[in-house]
């Protein structure tokens, strides 16, 4: 039997907001997880090619090693494996938007009226017209995404969050599980273990986006109130109905900005970010720390699920190839947030250098029957395994 | 109504990077794979065609050989495929467009910009 073969889409979760697929939009999906694994694996040349052609030229035209990113990013991408490779990662990417886009955007009108209808007259979605997207969102549409997370292109549209739904399984070839919850899954189980005695009344979790990774946080603390902020309207009227469909009713889905929000001073037990603060600018990552430590109280704790850090003991191919995904993927403020700290960022914003943590967290995997094999190469900018850091607030 | 056809097809913000040296032979590869992706739907369903039809014992295959659209409406629902088939192929070209339209920065300057945002 073949190894690593990717789920097929129809075995993704199902409810009221996913958007209708048909056969050869299925299929679709399909050929794209399976493209982009094929991918991931055929990455592996790229290394090759690297020590075995790129960098003995180098050494024997200049005489010395590469010494840095920017030099061996010009040193391969003369490279054809590299250029071929490249350039096929990159239309995968433009074809998965293509084709989550084609599947939402005819059906646009239904999936707005769909989620008027779940959202009606509910007091837990709390939309701000006044809300500004961050000059950090306008500047770049993140990992290809026409339009990004809070453009509409009808009234009261939701096909950004629709998009990002349903084909985020593509990107990641399913390894997030059934309802792409895999991260928020993982965190939960990481804080009851760690923390058995935890009973936190108040929950926010900050760039929720579509809300698949707080409903697993807020499912585990039924008692708790959660509130998840973003400045996408779009996200968050698909969030709030995709909840309420999925029978979570303790989160209140509010549009508003992390770095400036209207909650009291130390008003919250548990802060929550995912797969967020890559996505935001320099100045602004900031702000919204220190956001994080006016808002939580004493004793509380802070998590942020990011992508893995880079390590002073990484080769110069390993971070050259680990910030592939940020300029070519268009992720672009990545390549920068690896000049942080986290803990720098966080003992900037008050947290104590003694009360910061960090620990790896993978996905927990509903969809994994065995044929997803544990040791196939890492997909860089893909793997479903992460760097979480955080704090208790002392 | 929104024009969902040219709109599944957009180009994103932040200028696209080309890798190969001449960017005809990029251009040319999207093209061609997206055609294997649509040869790759079509082979399932094809599959899922043949797997049900072998089930019922329904349909021969000289009725598919022989088969024309028989009213108008079903005319027009295979020229519209052909469009959205067409536009969906030929996507970087349209991006390229767009792009001469509405020239971008390239995604390095937008990291330094938005740093300092
Ligand atoms: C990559 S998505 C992450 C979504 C989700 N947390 C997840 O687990 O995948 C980032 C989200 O953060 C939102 N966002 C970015 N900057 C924000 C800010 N300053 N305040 C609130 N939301 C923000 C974006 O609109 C987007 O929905």
């Amino acid at each position: 039997m073949a190894k690593n073969l990717p789920p097929v889409w129809n075995k993704i979760a199902k409810h009221a907001m996913m958007p209708e697929t048909n056969h050869d939009e299925r299929a679709r999906y399909n050929f794209l997880a399976n493209l982009n694994k094929h991918l991931a694996h055929v990455s592996q040349g790229n290394k090759m090619a690297f020590e075995k052609r790129v960098e003995p030229a180098f050494v024997k035209e200049k005489e010395r090693s590469i010494a840095s990113v920017e030099e061996l990013n010009e040193a391969i991408s003369k490279d054809s494996h590299y250029q071929i490779w490249s350039s096929l990662r990159r239309s995968t990417m433009e074809m998965r938007q293509q084709a989550g886009r084609s599947i939402v955007l005819r059906q646009a009108e239904e999936l707005r009226d769909k989620a008027a209808e779940l959202n009606k007259g509910k007091a837990t979605l709390v939309l701000d017209a006044n809300c500004k997207v961050p000059e950090y969102l306008l500047a770049v549409d993140n990992h290809l995404m026409p339009g990004s997370y809070h453009t509409e292109l009808i009234e009261g549209d939701v096909t950004p969050a629709a998009n990002y739904d349903s084909g985020i399984f593509v990107t990641t070839a399913g390894l997030l599980g059934r309802y792409n919850d895999g991260g928020g899954k993982a965190i939960t189980s990481w804080v009851k273990k760690t923390y058995p005695d935890f009973a936190p009344k108040r929950i926010l979790d900050i760039g929720c986006g579509m809300g698949h990774n707080v409903l697993p946080i807020a499912r585990a603390f039924p008692n708790a109130e959660v509130i998840a902020i973003d400045t996408g309207a779009p996200m968050l009227r698909y969030a709030h109905a995709r909840a309420l469909d999925l029978g979570v009713t303790n989160v209140t889905f509010m549009q508003m900005d992390a770095a400036k929000t209207i909650f009291e001073n130390e008003s919250f037990d548990w802060i929550q970010s995912t797969m967020f603060f890559h996505e935001t600018g320099g100045k602004s990552i900031y702000k919204i720390m220190d956001e994080v430590y006016r808002l939580l109280k004493p004793g509380g704790l802070t998590l942020h699920i990011e992508q893995p850090q880079y390590t002073d003991d990484m080769s110069l191919f390993e971070k050259f190839i680990r910030d592939w995904d940020a300029l070519n993927n268009s992720e672009p403020y990545w390549s920068k947030m690896h000049d942080i700290e986290p803990i720098d960022l966080m003992v900037s914003s008050g947290f104590k250098k003694e009360d910061f943590m960090q620990i790896g967290a993978k996905a927990e995997n509903d969809l994994d029957d065995g044929t997803q094999k544990a040791d196939e190469p890492e997909d860089h900018g893909r793997s479903p395994i992460w760097n979480v850091f955080g704090a208790i607030k002392n | 109504m929104i024009d969902h056809i040219k709109l599944a097809s957009s180009k994103s913000k932040g200028k696209r990077p080309y890798f190969h040296d001449d960017p005809a032979v990029e251009r040319v590869l999207n093209i061609t794979m997206a055609i294997a992706g649509e040869l790759a739907v079509m082979r399932e369903r094809m599959d899922s065609i043949e797997r049900l039809l072998e089930k019922k014992g329904l349909v021969s295959q000289k009725e598919i050989d022989t088969y024309v659209p028989e009213t108008k409406e079903e005319e027009t629902q295979r020229q519209e495929w052909h469009s959205e088939y067409i536009s969906r192929v030929l996507r970087i070209v349209q991006q390229e467009m767009e792009e001469l339209e509405n020239p971008d920065k390239s995604i390095a300057d937008i990291a330094n910009d938005i740093d300092k945002m």
